[in-house]
């Protein structure tokens, strides 16, 4: 394995470790609950979101097991549909949303830029602990009724429905702010905390990533917050902004909540795509095929994504030539993922590339996030969207962007820095086995679901005509054999925490800025700063410390 | 052509628009398959071929050229500007009712659809049409939003409270095909299903004539029982009457607090702010539902609003009303109408 | 870094204030650029939570231009234009303050940021009234109160519900404001902040500055026909 001695070991005689490492520094819970070390903070994000995710997956296997039969399997209707909302609203956003900005995200900007910490450390602090209020928040409301509308909370149905929807919508406008100081905090230290001799086009494409997402976080998370205060005040006091016999219009609802629903698609995805950057020229050794093109397809996803909201509402009765404007501009949109995905993969061509786990995870991703892509593009073919448009069809689509690219990447990431955050190393062979299940249950899952989408299935239905149950009971044992890959990637990484073998700072022999330091870094993040005025993708010259 | 739906789990295509969805479907799926499949196979074959040898290996520096990039670019917008191109045209197809269409009224409410035909019949979740002629449904919520949606005929428009959509289709073959609710509307939401039964023309005229109707919900707002047996057009002049309709509008040509009804239907319209717009079941529809958004030039603002008051019966009836008078007022009213004098035109008039 | 390191890249005024570099920092530079940028984007939040806002009330009004407008005579022009003259002044007050304190005279910046913090309570003080008016009237927010049983044209239920949201929410942002402000006036009356940390009172001028032109917007919506 290449070895960076940049860090004084305590292989070296008479020495000490120059600086204890940020998660030996002090182990009282004190210290962590009280911490403004972006590293620990990202993995206090990282602890809490696995929980969440393990929650919105419990409920989906839920949902998933009352479809095994057409009618009543396992719960009520009423329990259904709280548990398909449920399962929405905490994938989206006590999980998908902070996945990968809050966890990997702070714990390797400021590393990667050359700083000590983010701009704002204690505002830091203060996301995190609204994301774990908001999410307390949205726990106590499932308890109190919870609520059924589905994740988008449309008018009027949300003003009427007699469930905890005040409550549940407070929660999540808490997770919004916590979401827009993160952003807030990583858009300021890009801009002001680089090192010194770096410029914008030669940081990591991951940070490239990390700051068009905050881009999109801060300027279209406020529209959701403002919305959630409409919905709040139509649904807990009548005020009746969506009220069509006191003159409110439904439609302008769903205006105002896709044009925020819209552009956060891309904060769930842009982060995996940063990952991915990462990876490919990680694992193949090689600078990407173009740097500026992944650059900017980044920027300009975050801004054209801000103009698509409407083809969400195609079948709503808008008019024509406003349904025809946002379906070329989500054609538009789509260009931009497409040239990141060609990019990746001529990445590969002239490379030197070691298929580990991280690069597998890679290549699921290219796969599905390709399918789902392109499925995205087809729903943006109108007259097609008019028969898909709240059917399965719809739901196959944006799970496998959603799962098959950012849950995909997530993992890819956990498995790529897991050295670098935990200073061990995983099995590779669990590592395989994993990544084989979570694909294989993954497709098994949600491509059945395209077809039930074809064949007219709406979503959101708990019960369903029995010829129908063949595509549903193959989806439901995909789930458990999905389920199975992730609780299995967690047992051997705990596993590996504690007794895994010890990797050193650079086991990969990637040349980003977060592998010249030691596994896990100290806690001001460098003991000796390298200079960040070398590539960090050009691995066409010898490293001085690499032995050839 | 069978095949392929076969193969895709999409249902038969039974409405005229059907077949040529289903073709850019084919071509826009198979486009996906291929381009994933594609680049799977490009990163598979690029891995095997330049396996790492070593550890510390070194790469060559490769870049894109901008001609490759702009190649690949190019390429994949046309494509996809291609298909949004076709999309746009079956879609504006789909959203342009034809002339000739069959009107049939339909009122969603949580959990059933009701559907209200021009000679008067109402039914609850069947809907009966002719094949070979074009239908168009004119649907309003009575309380949250629906979505009405026939897979079959690759159609769907949500149905909304407030508010008047329209759909429209052609079926082209005889059968039963199901329609169910596509926005999520409450518990019962899976449930809210219904069927279209398509008739084929000499069945359909029979059907008309017999008057049997699956289902009868008595709704024509004159109480339970009382609707059987009269077009709507009647009915409609019932309505006008018990709701005071005409003790503002005339329906011979007269001049009175609000237009005449004669000649109404059809004609261009000038509005107060300047607008001109054609009075068609949608303008009529919602001067009885929002009457200040547009109000005629040279009247006041003075008419109650029926939003909530009026049920799709009553209201489809109304519009067969004025609809009738569009050459011109009937020869016999059939009912004694109220004349009411102009007396103070300064509040209200003579509104009730 | 060692404390006598951290003391040299402090700064020390002639007063004796000390401009503390927090340690992620590489300078007092950065830390006030960061600070000026951070908010700025925060701002840009605010301009978009208010434009969700806007959005619904300008579709509204396209949809009901004479309810809007009845109801827009309605209000009392006068008291809303005082208001709007009264965040001007208050504004012109907080950018003297900065001023002040850039230029070394903590004294005369307390007195002109009392003065901006003075005036925001007269704005409070003059919504209140405002509002005391409109429930005695009938004027509820969700078409609440008697008033809407006489006025019942579609369009005004919405106007007034948008008013008490809108404005209730500029109220609550010129209350945080006061906040933050009375903050900086303790810190610069106690010496804690001074020429060196300037911006600290910047980047409360700012906030102070976005309350005031989403009032800007407000008012013409609101009040003038």
């Amino acid at each position: 394995m290449t070895t960076m001695p940049l860090e004084p070991s305590s292989a070296m005689p008479g020495s000490r470790a120059a600086s204890p490492t940020y998660l030996g520094v002090d182990t009282t819970i004190r210290s962590w609950l009280l911490t403004t070390d972006h590293k620990r903070i990202g993995v206090l994000y990282l602890v809490s979101m696995l929980f969440a995710l393990a929650l919105g997956g419990f409920f989906a296997m839920a949902v998933r097991l009352e479809h095994l039969s057409p009618n009543t399997t396992v719960m009520s209707a009423m329990a259904y549909n709280r548990f398909f909302t449920l399962h929405g609203v905490i994938m989206v956003w006590l999980f998908l949303i902070p996945s990968i900005p809050s966890s990997f995200g702070n714990f390797l900007l400021p590393i990667m830029v050359g700083a000590k910490d983010v701009a704002f450390p204690r505002l830091n602090l203060l996301s995190w602990y609204l994301y774990m209020a908001g999410s307390a928040v949205v726990l106590v409301s499932m308890f109190v009724g919870g609520i059924d509308t589905g994740w988008t909370f449309y008018t009027p149905y949300s003003t009427y429905s007699p469930t905890a929807i005040p409550l549940a919508l407070f929660g999540v406008f808490i997770i919004g702010f916590s979401t827009i100081l993160t952003g807030l905090n990583f858009i300021v230290t890009t801009h002001t905390m680089r090192a010194k001799g770096l410029g914008w086009l030669r940081m990591p494409l991951f940070v490239w990533s990390i700051y068009a997402t905050s881009i999109i976080q801060v300027l279209a998370t406020p529209v959701l917050g403002m919305v959630l205060i409409f919905v709040v005040l139509d649904n807990g006091f009548s005020w009746g902004f969506f009220d069509a016999s006191r003159g409110g219009d439904p439609v302008l609802y769903q205006h105002l909540f896709w044009f925020y629903s819209h552009p956060a698609v891309y904060i769930m995805v842009l982060p995996g795509m940063g990952v991915v950057s990462e990876v490919v020229t990680s694992f193949s050794r090689k600078n990407p095929f173009s740097y500026k093109a992944i650059a900017y397809s980044s920027i300009g996803i975050a801004f054209v994504g801000f103009l698509t909201w409407g083809h969400h509402m195609f079948v709503s009765g808008m008019s024509r030539f406003d349904a025809g404007a946002f379906g070329v501009l989500s054609m538009l949109v789509a260009v931009f993922s497409a040239i990141k995905v060609f990019n990746w993969t001529w990445t590969l061509k002239k490379g030197a590339i070691a298929l580990k786990t991280p690069l597998l995870y890679i290549f699921a991703f290219l796969f599905l996030f390709v399918f789902g892509g392109m499925t995205g593009v087809a729903v943006a073919a109108m007259s097609l969207d008019v028969h898909w448009h709240d059917t399965y069809f719809v739901v196959a689509h944006f799970h496998f962007i959603m799962v098959g690219g950012t849950l995909t990447a997530f993992v890819a990431g956990l498995h790529y820095w897991f050295p670098k955050i935990t200073g061990k190393m995983y099995s590779e062979r669990w590592g395989v086995l994993s990544a084989a299940l979570v694909f294989t249950g993954f497709f098994a899952t949600f491509f059945p679901q395209f077809l039930l989408g074809n064949a007219g299935m709406p979503r959101r239905y708990y019960t369903y005509p029995p010829e129908f149950q063949a595509l549903h009971l193959v989806s439901t044992v995909g789930s458990w054999v999905l389920a199975l890959g992730m609780m299995i990637t967690l047992v051997y990484l705990l596993h590996a925490i504690w007794w895994g073998p010890p990797a050193g700072p650079s086991p990969w022999g990637s040349r980003s800025f977060e592998w010249r330091t030691s596994s896990p870094p100290p806690q001001h993040n460098f003991t000796r700063t390298p200079s960040f005025e070398l590539d960090p993708y050009d691995y066409s010259r010898p490293m001085p410390e690499e032995g050839e | 052509m069978d095949f392929v739906r076969a193969i895709l789990a999409l249902p038969r295509g039974a409405s005229t628009v059907a077949d040529e969805i289903d073709l850019l479907h084919l071509f826009v799926i198979s486009v996906t398959m291929i381009m994933s499949t594609f680049v799977f196979a490009a990163a598979a074959w690029f891995t095997a071929r330049y396996h790492r040898r070593h550890e510390g290996q070194l790469t060559e520096r490769v870049t894109a050229s901008r001609l490759h990039e702009s190649v690949v670019i190019g390429a994949l917008l046309g494509l996809f500007l291609l298909w949004w191109l076709i999309g746009y045209r079956q879609y504006l197809e789909l959203r342009k009712e034809p002339e000739d269409a069959e009107i049939v009224y339909v009122d969603a409410k949580q959990w059933m659809w009701k559907f209200a035909y021009p000679d008067g019949r109402t039914s609850n979740d069947i809907l009966t049409v002719p094949v070979g002629r074009p239908v168009k449904l004119v649907m309003t919520s009575r309380d949250v939003i629906h979505s009405f949606y026939v897979p079959a005929f690759r159609v769907k428009m949500d149905v909304l409270p407030g508010r008047y959509t329209t759909l429209w289709f052609e079926a082209k073959e005889p059968g039963t095909f199901p329609i169910w609710c596509a926005e999520y509307c409450g518990v019962s939401h899976s449930l809210m299903r219904g069927e279209v039964i398509a008739l084929p023309a000499d069945e359909f005229a029979r059907w008309q004539e017999s008057g049997a109707v699956a289902k009868v919900e008595s709704d024509c707002g004159r109480g339970p029982g009382s609707c059987g047996g009269e077009d709507l057009v009647s009915r409609g002049r019932s309505v006008a009457e018990r709701r005071q309709c005409v003790a503002c509008h005339t329906l011979d040509g007269q001049p009175h607090v609000g237009p005449t009804w004669s000649r109404l239907y059809g004609s261009e319209r000038l509005l107060t702010d300047g607008r001109r717009v054609i009075a068609d079941e949608a303008y009529l529809t919602r001067s009885m539902m929002e009457p200040s958004r547009e109000v005629v030039a040279g009247y006041r603002e003075v008419m109650p609003v029926y939003q909530g008051l009026l049920s799709a019966g009553e209201t489809a009836a109304l519009v067969e009303l004025i609809r009738s008078l569009r050459n011109g007022p009937l020869e016999s009213s059939g009912v004694a109408l109220p004349r009411i004098e102009i007396t103070n035109v300064k509040d209200g008039g003579g509104a009730p | 870094m060692t404390a006598g390191a951290q003391l040299a890249a402090d700064e020390v005024s002639s007063q004796g204030e000390v401009e503390e570099l927090e340690g992620h920092f590489e300078s007092l530079e950065q830390q006030a650029q960061a600070a000026r940028l951070g908010m700025w984007v925060f701002l840009a939040t605010e301009v978009l939570l208010f434009g969700a806002a806007f959005a619904l009330f300008i579709s509204y009004q396209v949809h009901y231009p004479g309810a809007f407008r009845q109801s827009i005579e309605h209000n009392a022009k006068v008291l809303g234009t005082v208001n709007t003259g009264v965040l001007l002044t208050s504004s012109t007050l907080v950018a003297g303050a900065v001023h002040a304190l850039r230029g070394g005279n903590r004294r005369w910046s307390s007195w002109l940021l009392a003065g901006t913090i003075g005036l925001a309570f007269v704005f409070l003080g003059i919504k209140a009234t405002e509002y005391a008016k409109h429930f005695a009237e009938g004027i509820y927010p969700g078409g609440a109160g008697h008033f809407f049983v006489e006025h019942h044209e579609r369009g005004t239920a919405e106007f007034w519900t948008l008013y008490y949201l809108m404005t209730g929410l500029h109220a609550v942002h010129v209350t945080i404001g006061i906040g933050v402000l009375g903050v900086l006036l303790v810190k610069i009356v106690r010496g804690r902040i001074g020429k060196l940390s300037a911006h600290k009172l910047e980047v409360g001028a700012i906030y102070w500055h976005l309350v005031d032109v989403i009032w800007i917007f407000l008012w013409p919506l609101f009040y003038l026909a």
